[in-house]
């Protein structure tokens, strides 16, 4: 686990800030009162009683948004080494990383007229 | 067989020396640690109580002023409050989600702190990859946000959770692609790099100037992450009752309050890194009296005056977010979806290539 030294403090940043929530549930879970009812444990739906689940198929429109965000942010993490060694790497790698981006823009672009951005 | 013996017990007190001191170690790592804890939580309560003294002051109401001296203590009163609240389960719902939901919410929030430089080498972890750390987590929160959506199994909360997993991707790529062309400029994701490259020529060498285009991007950005108006569709009152948080009471809400305004001061920080000069006084050199001239100055505080020039530029900087939530009103779902993609993605890449051409003469 602790194989790069750095991320020392990192690691035990994540086990300080898993145990907040816990102390917060435990310190609830000792002061909260407790009293049930059927009323109250049922979901709210403008107070009327919930009709049906709300655990259905239906078409998720962002779906379409989430594919293009993917493409995109796998992108983003290329670009990001080139752009931390610039000044080592030069001329020839900014054309090309260039490149790389101008596909992406035409890739922008065709989602765009192919209405993948488009709500409804 | 003496001899033997002796050598076992010479290499166990060896061996007891060794834990011992991986123990001291271990309880010196805590100290920074729960300091920085103890800092952040102040802070929240600090920003809750800005944001309800500023609303107030626009409102022209006079707001919180019974708990504490004006009302300073009203945050910690709210958040006492929900810890004696009952919490209740959605019997339908799924109890793990339900629960795991908030958590992982907070947690990865909490993170981003780790790579935030308060002062002079004031971090707790000074990693290479720094802001791209920052990203990185920072985008684990909408899982969570996801989680509680459906655990709650609440039609509200459904959709608030889809909503608020759609707006942060939407406005994650611009964010990203802005802090990429700013670590293009000092060739380095390390925070603590990222604001030594702004520290010459005072507030001239701030981001800020070489990067406007950047930084109006990642402002509407991080209000979008923060889910705050005009970007709080998740959450929209009049269509969604409470959006993913319908259903939360007691602790469980007050982790979902807490999560959102740590989110605000680490977007505000984030800015104050990577825009306005981070730690550094940021007043040009000639008007730097002696006393203010951090490297003739004890180490400490040097490290003092500028945890208090962070905070200041940050805490000044939260009122232009405090402003917008009552000046602006919510977008519609199309519009914020239009916005992120059509608009601030084109001109964040554009802004990108600009950036590398204008490095590249400067080559």
């Amino acid at each position: 686990m602790f194989l790069l030294y750095e991320y020392d403090f990192f690691w035990a940043f994540l086990i300080i800030s898993i145990l907040v929530p816990i102390l917060a549930f435990f310190i609830s879970g000792v002061l909260a009162p407790i009293s049930k009812g059927p009323e109250k444990l049922s979901t709210y739906e403008s107070g009327i009683e919930p009709m049906g689940d709300a655990w259905l198929q239906f078409r998720i429109r962002y779906y379409m948004f989430a594919l293009v965000f993917v493409v995109f942010d796998v992108e983003t993490v290329f670009l990001y080494p080139w752009a931390m060694s610039f000044d080592v790497l030069g001329v020839s790698v900014f054309i090309e990383a260039f490149i790389f981006v101008l596909i992406l823009i035409i890739g922008l672009v065709y989602a765009w007229r192919k209405g993948a951005l488009e709500w409804s | 067989m003496i001899i033997d013996t002796t050598e076992i017990e010479t290499i166990n007190s060896f061996s007891k020396l060794e834990s011992l001191k991986e123990v001291y170690g271990i309880i010196w790592m805590l100290v920074p640690i729960l300091t920085l804890v103890l800092g952040i939580t102040i802070g929240v309560l600090v920003i809750v109580w800005l944001e309800r003294e500023i609303s107030a002051g626009i409102q022209q109401r006079i707001g919180p002023e019974y708990a504490g001296p004006l009302g300073i203590l009203q945050a910690l009163a709210d958040g006492t409050k929900l810890l004696l609240k009952e919490n209740l389960i959605p019997s339908t719902g799924d109890t793990r989600l339900f629960s795991i939901g908030p958590s992982i919410a907070v947690i990865s929030i909490f993170l981003s702190y780790s790579v935030i430089p308060f002062g002079d080498h004031l971090v707790l972890a000074d990693l290479s990859i720094g802001v791209f750390l920052w990203i990185a987590i920072s985008s684990i929160a909408p899982v969570g946000l996801l989680m509680s959506g459906y655990g709650s199994n609440n039609k509200y909360s459904f959709l608030g959770g889809l909503r608020a997993a759609a707006q942060s991707i939407s406005y994650e790529i611009p964010l990203a692609l802005c802090v990429l062309s700013i670590s293009l400029l000092s060739n380095s994701s390390s925070t603590v790099d990222i604001v030594e490259a702004q520290s010459k020529y005072g507030f001239w060498g701030w981001n800020l100037w070489r990067q406007p285009i950047g930084f109006i991007v990642f402002i509407i950005s991080s209000l979008a992450e923060c889910e705050r108006l005009p970007f709080d569709l998740p959450e929209a009152e009049e269509e969604l009752v409470a959006g993913y948080q319908t259903e939360y009471s007691g602790i469980k809400f007050g982790l979902f309050y807490i999560a959102s305004y740590l989110n605000l001061l680490v977007s505000s920080l984030f800015v104050t890194i990577l825009y306005l000069g981070g730690w550094n006084l940021s007043i040009p050199y000639i008007f730097v009296p002696d006393l203010f001239d951090i490297n003739k100055r004890g180490k400490v505080f040097g490290t003092l005056i500028g945890l208090f020039i962070t905070l200041a530029k940050t805490y000044l900087f939260l009122f232009i977010p405090i402003a917008t939530r009552w000046t602006l009103p919510r977008l519609r779902m199309d519009q914020l979806l239009n916005l992120g993609w059509k608009f601030l993605l084109p001109i964040s890449l554009g802004n990108l290539l600009l950036t590398t051409s204008s490095q590249l003469l400067s080559l």
